[in-house]
Order: structure tokens, then sequence, then C-alpha cells
């Protein structure tokens, strides 16, 4: 059974469409990048998945392991194992990032019926899981990303990743703005959290992340359709190319 | 995030019953209601008090009934209620049985309240360390710990006692900080105070462990005039904790309590406050009138007193804690978290004087408003000429949680010394959709999202709690903000 299944789907904010009929398969233990030029939708799509208020759905279905996601609120899709690592992560003055982690594994472990984490039990997980991400410990007891660096911002998503485990995991432009050894912390953290039992899909608009996280499928998203789907030589293709090749056949399909 | 989602998750958490709602049935001892110079006799006399006593209180009764008849009660304040009665008030009610020698002896009636309280006293006196002089209604009913702390020449009883067992201090420091003419609250509650804590700390000594003081409104229909004394001598370190809970009533019950503090030189009182009387219910009927009187004199050289207070209850608090900075280097703090809820009104701040040279002072304010509540934080510095070289920070932060919600800031800065340094920052936030759509995208429900973040929001001040306190405000801010955000 496929993990996330988007069939025809339109979205957009208030009065404009963004979105305009999405068809995509994700199965377990896959890899799928999503790229495109600026302004095709892509954190469009990342956020409609996760459940972000602002954007209406106006058509078409998503499945996420058989369950309606568009019906379910953004809450219970965390807690269903959805997570999205933020393109622009938000500031949460005053709340330490160990504790507002602490209350995210502990939300999502009452969902699934095991008991909470308590304080030992959770700073030996999130040491483990800190390592992955080569990040200070000094980071816990800061505020969520007040002060951070845009490098420090992403390590910290994919630390909570790491820390929330999930099963589908939309990783929008985690890769811009860093660089090259902040690349290759947030690559290997993605790689090590790649199994047989999840799926990942990377958001971006440059293929130099593929560099180092090798994806099963690549689509090309423009004007808000996705207008080609390959291996991953597609990526390198686009490199060499651009988009504008695709943007011709994009302006050709029904809308 | 559109503002419906918000606006919905803000609705649930506004709606929320008070949990300490009840009433409990100790027989009652009770004056009549209404106020003359036999009542306050009556009470004087019910106390068994030294002349003193009564004389400090009938002057403070003239002076009462003078601005009684004249001005009436301050009408400055950002604050609306209907026109208070007070001769419908009942001045004096303790509870029918003798004040209890050992726990045991106490009403298991008013044992079981305290367990409702979740203050079970014998629990704290064999696990926590905290000495307990819990004030239920206005008699004292358990003091805890007396014989360790009178080791050290500490006094920690009730005003009642201190006035029976030690009157030359009583009558030396009561009314030197708020002198029975301050105001109208405070020239009312000295008139027919009825108890409350008395503490003495002696030159040099460090108190071993966290002073604190329950306090719960009981009977029906009573005001409840409190009276707080602590003296700090020479060098000497005292923390009071203060906490509250009321049950649930259906009119409006006066609470003028009067708090005075005084640090002698190097002396440090930190005192701290977990303000939780009920409200109101969700149209804002029937709640607390928390109209106090808290001061605190640092009268020596590099004394200090730190005000800490997390005003979540009553239907309108009035409350200024204010340091008298008069010791040369002394310093004064008034970190607050003030929530308004429903129709809750809070228009409360603190006042800096500063006298002495180089004296400092830092003032961090945080109002929280939510559902159709009003905060308004109302802050003096105040340096007289003499005041070189003196310094003020003061912080001001307000959050509106919804858009039925209010929050004013009036500071008002009067410097008559050159040298002196004084900064005024000030921020209006909200919680953004973002932070919100952040939280739920990482499994937390909107309620526990807006908890975490106002939590966030207040952390620099529940750092100044002691643990335990800090442990029961933030639960009590997450209680409080339920459904009252919109």
């Amino acid at each position: 059974m496929d993990m996330l299944s988007i069939r025809k789907l339109h979205a957009g904010v208030a009065g404009k469409e963004i979105l305009r009929g999405i068809d995509l398969e994700v199965r377990a233990g896959e890899v799928h990048a999503v790229m495109g030029p600026n302004g095709s939708g892509k954190s469009t799509l990342a956020q409609v998945l996760a459940g972000h208020p602002g954007f209406v759905v106006t058509g078409g279905e998503v499945l996420y392991e058989g369950r309606n996601l568009l019906e379910m609120p953004p809450e219970e899709r965390a807690r269903a194992g959805l997570f999205l690592a933020f393109q622009y992560p938000v500031e949460i003055p005053g709340v330490p990032n160990a504790e507002f982690l602490k209350a995210a594994v502990n939300a999502v472990r009452e969902h699934r019926g095991l008991e909470e984490l308590d304080a030992m039990e959770f700073l030996a997980l999130l040491k483990e899981k800190m390592k992955l991400v080569d990040m200070d410990p000094a980071f816990m007891s800061r505020p969520v990303n007040e002060g951070f660096s845009g490098g420090e911002k992403k390590r910290n998503e994919i630390l909570q990743m790491a820390v929330l485990e999930p099963r589908l995991a939309i990783l929008d432009e985690t890769d811009s703005g860093l660089d090259i050894d902040a690349l290759r912390t947030v690559a290997d953290g993605i790689n090590r959290l790649r199994r047989p039992d999840n799926a990942i899909v990377l958001v971006t608009h440059y293929q130099r992340l593929l560099e180092y996280v090798t994806p099963d499928r690549v689509h090309v998203l423009s004007g808000g359709c996705i207008v080609k789907s390959g291996d991953r030589t597609l990526a390198h293709e686009l490199e060499a190319r651009g988009y504008e090749w695709l943007e011709a056949s994009a302006e050709a399909l029904p809308r | 995030m559109s503002s419906s989602g918000s606006q919905k998750i803000i609705e649930e958490f506004a709606n929320r019953a008070y949990p300490y709602g009840f009433v409990s049935a100790v027989e009652s001892d009770s004056t009549p209601p209404g106020l003359d110079e036999d009542i306050v006799r009556t009470i004087s006399a019910k106390k068994s008090e030294p002349q003193f006593m009564l004389d400090w209180r009938l002057r403070a009764y003239r002076h009462w009934r003078t601005l009684e008849r004249s001005a009436g009660e301050p009408r400055w304040a950002n604050v609306r209620y209907p026109a208070i009665d007070y001769d419908k008030i009942v001045y004096y009610s303790a509870p029918k049985q003798k004040v209890a020698a050992r726990l045991e002896d106490v009403d298991p009636e008013i044992l079981r309240t305290f367990e409702k309280l979740g203050i079970p006293l014998d629990e704290q006196k064999r696990l926590s360390g905290v000495a307990v002089d819990a004030v239920f209604d206005s008699v004292s009913v358990g003091t805890t710990f007396k014989e360790k702390l009178g080791e050290l020449g500490i006094i920690f009883c009730s005003f009642s006692e201190a006035v029976q067992e030690h009157p030359a201090l009583v009558e030396r420091y009561l009314g030197s900080v708020v002198p029975y003419t301050d105001n109208f609250y405070a020239s009312l509650n000295s008139a027919v105070f009825s108890d409350g804590s008395f503490c003495y700390v002696p030159k040099g000594v460090r108190c071993p462990m966290e002073l604190s003081t329950y306090f719960r409104i009981n009977a029906a229909g009573s005001g409840q005039f409190e009276r707080t004394l602590i003296v700090a001598e020479e060098g000497s370190y005292v923390s009071y904790l203060e906490g509250c809970t009321a049950p649930m009533r259906d009119e409006n019950q006066l609470h003028a309590a009067v708090v005075e503090l005084v640090a002698a030189e190097g002396a440090h009182i930190k005192y701290s406050t977990v303000q939780n009387w009920y409200a109101g219910d969700r149209e804002g009927k029937g709640g607390i009138f928390n109209f106090v009187t808290k001061r605190g004199k640092c009268a020596g050289a590099r004394s200090r007193i730190s005000w800490t207070q997390v005003e979540t209850g009553s239907a309108i608090t009035w409350k200024y804690p204010s340091v008298i900075l008069q010791g040369d280097g002394s310093v004064g703090e008034f970190y607050s978290v003030a929530l308004t809820n429903n129709h809750q009104q809070a228009d409360t701040g603190t006042k800096m004087i500063h006298i002495g040279k180089s004296t400092r002072s830092t003032i961090v304010s945080k109002g929280i408003s939510a559902g159709h509540g009003s905060n308004t934080y109302r802050g003096l510095v105040k340096v007289l000429p003499r005041a070189v070289n003196a310094r003020n920070y003061t912080q001001c932060d307000s959050m509106l949680l919804g858009s039925q919600c209010a929050a004013h800031t009036f500071p008002y800065i009067e410097v008559a010394n050159r040298s002196a340094v004084v900064e005024h920052e000030a921020s209006t936030r909200k919680i953004s959709d973002e932070q919100l759509f952040y939280c739920k995208q990482r499994g937390l429900s909107g309620e526990n999202a807006v908890s975490m973040i106002v939590n966030g929001f207040c952390k620099e001040i529940f750092r100044n709690l002691p643990m335990e306190f800090a442990v029961e405000a933030t639960r009590l801010l997450s209680v409080s903000l339920e459904g009252g955000v919109g």
C-alpha cells in the first residue's frame, strides 16, 4: 500500500490557486525529491500536506496510510507520524528546546499508546539523537530557534525529526542557506533516518542536497503541476539544463 | 494561519470552571455587618489586644470614615465594578473553635479543606521543609516549624500572636511602611484587620527554609483584611511565599490586605506570591475584589527587596507592590505576571522610590490578556534629588490572546537628579499563527501550544520564584488560560 497518495490535489490561498492538480504516490522505504523553480508551489504542497490552515484545499484527495489526510487536524497528522521540517523554523521565546521537544515526543507517544518518557529517559534519547546532527548540547536549554543561525535552525529541524521518528518526513528546502559542512551534516542525518518502513519527501530548489541523499524518484513541479517525473538522473538533467525547458510543457498541461 | 483556527482554540481554552469552588461548613463567629467604632472595639477586644493596638485601629477607622465621607474609594485605576456597600460587609469572622496547639487538634473540616486545595499541612511539615502559617478566614489555625525557627531566633507566627507575644516589635514596625493614612483600603485594613502573618529575622540570620502562608477566603459575605509584617534585621535573609485559592461565590468579596516589609542594612527579603482567587464566572460575576497595598522599605544601606508575583485570579486586582529605596546602594525588584481571562480586570504594577544614593531598581512586568480580560500596568519610578546615580530598568511586555481583550501601560517617571539613568522598554505581542502551527505540527494540541508559548513568555518571571512555586505557577497559568484564547 502507498504511504502517501495524492490525487488531483488543488489548493491555494483565498482567491488564488497555487496547486493545480497534483498527483503523487510515495511508498514506504522511498525517498522522493520534489524540485521546481521559485513559485512553482513546492512549499505550498509541503504546507498543505502538514495542514497549514492558511491554505484552502479546493479539490482532490490525499490518503496517508489509507486515511483521508485532509480531514485530519494538523496535530493529528503529526501524531500519526507526518513530520514537516520547516523552511523557516519558528522562534518560540522562553521555551527551552528540550522542553518543547519533550512535549512533542510525549504527545506523539500518547497517541501511539506508549507511556510518557520521563525526564531521564528523554535526556538519554536526546543525547543519542544529538550526535546525529552534531549539535552542541547547549542548544537544548536555549529557547526554540531563538537567536539560532540559519544553519542551526535547520539542524534543529533534523534533530526534531530524529527524535520524533516520523513515518513520513517532508523536508521543505532544508538545504537552502546551508554551507557545505552543514549541508553534509543535514544530509547525514537524513540518510541515517532512511528506513524500509518510512518515507521522505525532499522539497528543494537545487540538486546539491541530492548529491548526498540519493532519491528514488525525482518530480519537477512547475505552475502548480508535476510536469515531469523520473529517477535520480532527472536531477542532474535539471542541474545542466535549468527549469525553462519544463516550464513550456507546464503551459501545455490541461488545467 | 486563518484567524478562525486560533479563535477556536482560544475559545475552547477560555471556558473552564474554577476547580477550587467549594465552601466548607465550619461554623463562624462573626460581628454583624457594617462598621463603626464599636465594631473596631469588638475586634480588638476579641483579640485581647493591648491599648496601643486599639488606639491605632481607632485612628485608622476615623481617618477611613473621613475618606469614605469625602472622596470615597480611589477611582483612578483602570477598572470598573459596582459600588461596594461597606455597611453590608462583615468585618470580623473567625472559625468558632479555638486556635489549635497541635495539628491533631485542628478542626478536621479545615484540614479537609486544605487537602482539597492540595495543601496537606502535615505532609508539608514532614516532606517539604516549608513552614506553613495557614490562614483560614481570619484566624491562623496551624503554625509549623516554629521550634526549629525559634532556635535561630526567627519569629514566624500569626499577627494576633505577635501582638500578644512581641508587642514591642509590632508597635515599632506596624504602619512604619504603610501608614494607616496611606490610602482608602489601607486605612480600612488598619482599622479592622483580623489576622495575618508576622515574621522577624534577627541580625545575621539566614532563614533556612521558605516561609509560606496560604490564604483562603471562606465565610460568606465577609471581607478579608489580612495584615503581614516582615522585618529583616541587619545582614539577614528571608524568602516568603504567599499563595491563595478561594471557594466559588455568588457575590463579590472585598479583599483589602496590607503587607509591610522592612529590610535593615544588607538584609534581603524575597516575597513571592501566587494569587488564584476566584475570578468570577465566565460573565465576570461573583469574583474577588483584590485591593491590596504592598510595600517594602529598604531602610538600610545595601538592603534588597524583591517582589515576585503571579496574578491569575480575582475579578479585579488593584495592587502595586512597591519599594522605598532609602538606604544607599539598596536594590528593589519587581517581577510580575498578571493574567486576565474572561471578564477579569487587573490594574497592577509597582512603585520604585529612589531616595538613597546609588539605588537600583528593576521592573519586569508581563501582562497576558485573554477572553474579555483587561490588563493594565501602572508603574512609578521616582528619583528624588538626593538619589545620586540611581538606576532603573523597566520592561513591560503585553501578550494579547484574541480580539476582545485589552492591554494598557501607564508608566510614570519622575526624575529629580541629573545623574539618574532610567530605562523603559515595552512590547506588545500576540501568539502568531505560525507559532501555533509549528507546535501543532510537532503533535501538540492547540491548548498545550498556547499554554507553552505563554509560559515561555513568562519564563524570566518564573525563574525568580522558588522551585516548588514555579511549578505551581506554570500549572496555574495553563489552567487559568483555558478557554481564554481567541
